[in-house]
């Protein structure tokens, strides 16, 4: 599975690391990009992981997430 | 905690500017016990989402400039330095808010490229319309598009007609007139009329949802001076806080100590690049100009030779048969007919182009029935009809089928081939009976498109085509190309290629992206025009014109050389502030507050110059609604 999350605009090319880290520790994640600049999180994931957990996750890290969407 | 942070973001910035204003006020009325009192709240109150930052990214185990500036403020509280705690923090904060805000005007080509995705399609289903994801429509499945309605797959139209704005796809805002059987693009929108189609490419595979990948990769690769920047950074941040750390033990200086800190994240310089290319990039990909990424951008900015192809390149490549000789006793219409059957087999545009008239002259009918038939490449076809052998063909073909030509034949044949036309042969059993003539148009704008280029720097312009040599000449001379190159093989064309890399120049071919493919790899930059090839030119290609305009390659040139020394420019500013900031520091001159305004100030210069990047449409609007009020 794959979700997509489009994150308020990102404006420093560390939090790039600071989100691909910490999301990626999430069991049943297998893959996290940042698109720095298209606002974007991509995630890789299987189907333990729920979207809405992605994204509290982002958003704790200091990211709002505007919108979500989860491809099978 | 976050989201609170982030929620009153703003409102923490204002109050500790405020704070900050009041304190300077009662420093000039020199009360200074309330002025260290404002200052210090104004420090409290923007301190929190940088802590908060600092946090979050330490309990993932990284670093953050937020830290260092923690560690800074916390720094200079202790050693009283109130004034300039109050300041880093405001700035930290205010800098960022200008760099959200700046940054997003550098994005908003590809954002609203983006937006133009469609969301949902109506779509017909056991005779009623419904409405569904776009995800969920399937091949082959009806789609109704009502008028300001939005195409959501690719398709072929079933019924009706419409005026179609496909600007998401070609980056132009003209209407087309689409009906029966016209191919549709998803993203593109119906200004007025209805249509049904039947979806043909659906999801992830439209040409609009390529386009979309095309464009997201490209604003995330690297060029090789954004690598090299962050490869320095990677080294800059962790010197720095070493120096700092190391001064503070040896000097005991906190003062200097942390004003390293608040220097040691050299912003433009990780910034600067990235935001000129998305800002480049985006603009391009928005008129239909995609560029696969900074690396591209650099090689496209540096070309100094620019090789074209002819048919569908620097021609329209929709050639038409102009005429028709006949040296026997059939009818031109016979001629045609006999032609088109044996030329069925055919991929290349003249064969088509044979049978394409054929059929508009209703000759269907009158078709031979074929056997053996072949397709000679880069020379015509060949097939047996009624015991009879048939060649058509160029003259390489002819001469290397050792056919002997009539004098009056060659006459006619030079003289056709002399006013642009492409004459082809056409044998029976060795004896040449007759000699079809072919025309392709020069594009409309070719002409400019040639002059932009030179304009912007292109040295060479040459043409390279495997049709005949007085088609060739004909074009190369109204475009006043510096060279031309006809009847060549495809191998020859990549040995020219070659040849012209091994004298040092930098080269661009511009190709349809199908046959040139090849050509289109090999050189400096490859750029495929037109999205009839989608698939196979988008992942060839360096560079796709998303129309046959040849106008695009001029913007792209033109935008690519923009945004490289934009980027240049940006790369020369992020240098001179880390040298001049580190001697500035080093030398006393700049403290801790003078040193977050100057990082501040070199990061918003930075994106400020990428945002030039961005308006030159304005300037084309002007001209075309200048153009609009004339007419």
């Amino acid at each position: 599975m794959k979700t997509n999350l489009r994150t308020d605009d990102l404006t420093c090319p560390s939090c790039i690391k600071k989100i691909e880290s910490g999301v990626g520790k999430t069991k049943g994640v297998s893959d996290v990009s940042v698109k720095f600049n298209l606002n974007k999180v991509t995630v890789e994931h299987d189907d333990t992981v729920k979207a809405d957990d992605l994204k509290s996750m982002v958003e704790k890290l200091g990211y709002p997430v505007k919108s979500v969407n989860t491809f099978a | 905690m976050a989201l609170w942070f982030n929620k009153h973001l703003n409102t923490l910035m204002y109050t500790s500017g405020a704070l900050l204003v009041i304190g300077l006020v009662f420093l000039v009325l020199g009360y200074s016990v309330v002025r260290d009192i404002t200052f210090i709240l104004a420090t409290l109150v923007a301190i929190g989402p940088i802590l908060q930052r600092a946090w979050s990214a330490l309990t993932v185990k990284s670093f953050s400039i937020e830290l260092l500036i923690t560690i800074a403020v916390i720094g200079a509280l202790i050693i009283q330095e109130y004034t300039e705690a109050g300041i880093v923090t405001f700035l930290f904060l205010f800098g960022a808010y200008l760099e959200k805000r700046t940054l997003a005007k550098t994005r908003s080509s590809i954002q609203s490229l983006l937006d133009m995705a469609p969301n949902v399609a109506k779509v017909m289903r056991d005779g009623e319309i419904v409405e569904v994801d776009i995800d969920e429509v399937e091949v082959g499945e009806t789609v109704v598009v009502q008028p300001g309605g939005k195409i959501p797959v690719d398709g072929k139209i079933v019924k009706g007609k419409a005026q179609i704005n496909e600007s998401a796809i070609s980056g132009e805002s003209i209407l087309q007139n689409k009906t029966l059987e016209d191919e549709v693009f998803s993203g593109s929108v119906i200004d007025t009329g209805y249509i049904e189609l039947e979806a043909t490419k659906v999801g992830e595979d439209t040409t609009f949802s390529k386009i979309i990948e095309l464009v997201e990769e490209a604003s995330e690769r690297k060029s090789g001076t954004e690598k090299f920047l962050n490869r320095f950074a990677q080294y800059y941040t962790p010197a720095i806080v070493v120096l700092a750390i190391l001064v503070g033990f040896i000097t005991q200086n906190v003062h200097l100590a942390i004003t390293f800190l608040v220097i040691a994240c050299p912003g433009a310089l990780i910034i600067g690049a990235p935001v000129a290319y998305v800002a480049g990039i985006g603009n391009s990909a928005k008129k239909g100009v995609l560029v696969k990424g900074g690396d591209t951008v650099d090689r496209f900015a540096k070309i100094d030779t620019v090789i074209f192809d002819k048919t569908g390149t620097l021609t329209e490549g929709r050639p038409s048969v102009t005429n028709i000789s006949v040296y026997n006793d059939m009818t031109e219409d016979e001629m045609l007919a006999l032609s088109a059957s044996l030329e069925q087999v055919s991929e290349h545009h003249l064969g088509r182009t044979i049978v394409k008239e054929a059929e508009d002259r209703k000759l269907k009918g009158k078709y031979s029935e074929v056997t053996d038939a072949e397709a000679i490449k880069a020379r015509g076809v060949s097939g047996i009809i009624d015991d009879d052998h048939y060649y058509i063909g160029n003259k390489k073909l002819i001469d290397e089928q050792h056919i002997a030509i009539p004098e009056e034949i060659i006459n006619d044949y030079i003289s056709e081939q002399k006013e642009g036309q492409t004459a082809m042969f056409v044998v029976k059993n060795d004896e040449v009976i007759g000699l079809i003539s072919i025309m392709d148009r020069i594009k409309e704008d070719a002409l400019e498109a040639v002059r932009t280029l030179r304009e912007h720097g292109a040295k060479k312009l040459v043409m390279l085509t495997g049709d005949n040599r007085y088609a060739a000449e004909k074009v190369a001379d109204i475009l006043g190309l510096d060279e031309f190159h006809a009847e060549l093989l495809p191998d020859e064309k990549m040995a020219y290629i070659e040849n012209e890399q091994n004298q040092k120049r930098k080269v661009m071919m511009v190709g349809d992206g199908i046959n040139d493919a090849p050509a289109l790899a090999l050189s400096d930059v490859g750029v495929a025009i037109g999205h009839g090839g989608t698939d196979i030119a988008m992942e060839t290609a360096d560079v796709v014109l998303m129309s046959e305009k040849l106008k695009k390659l001029a913007i792209g040139y033109t935008m690519s050389k923009s945004t490289f020394n934009i980027m240049m420019q940006n790369t020369g500013i992020a240098l001179i502030t880390v040298v001049l900031l580190l001697l500035g520091v080093v030398y006393g001159y700049i403290h801790l507050a003078s040193g977050m305004l100057i990082h501040q100030a070199s990061v918003l210069a930075v994106i400020v110059n990428a945002m030039r990047l961005m308006p030159m449409n304005r300037k084309e609007n002007e001209e075309v609604s200048a153009k609009e009020a004339a007419a």
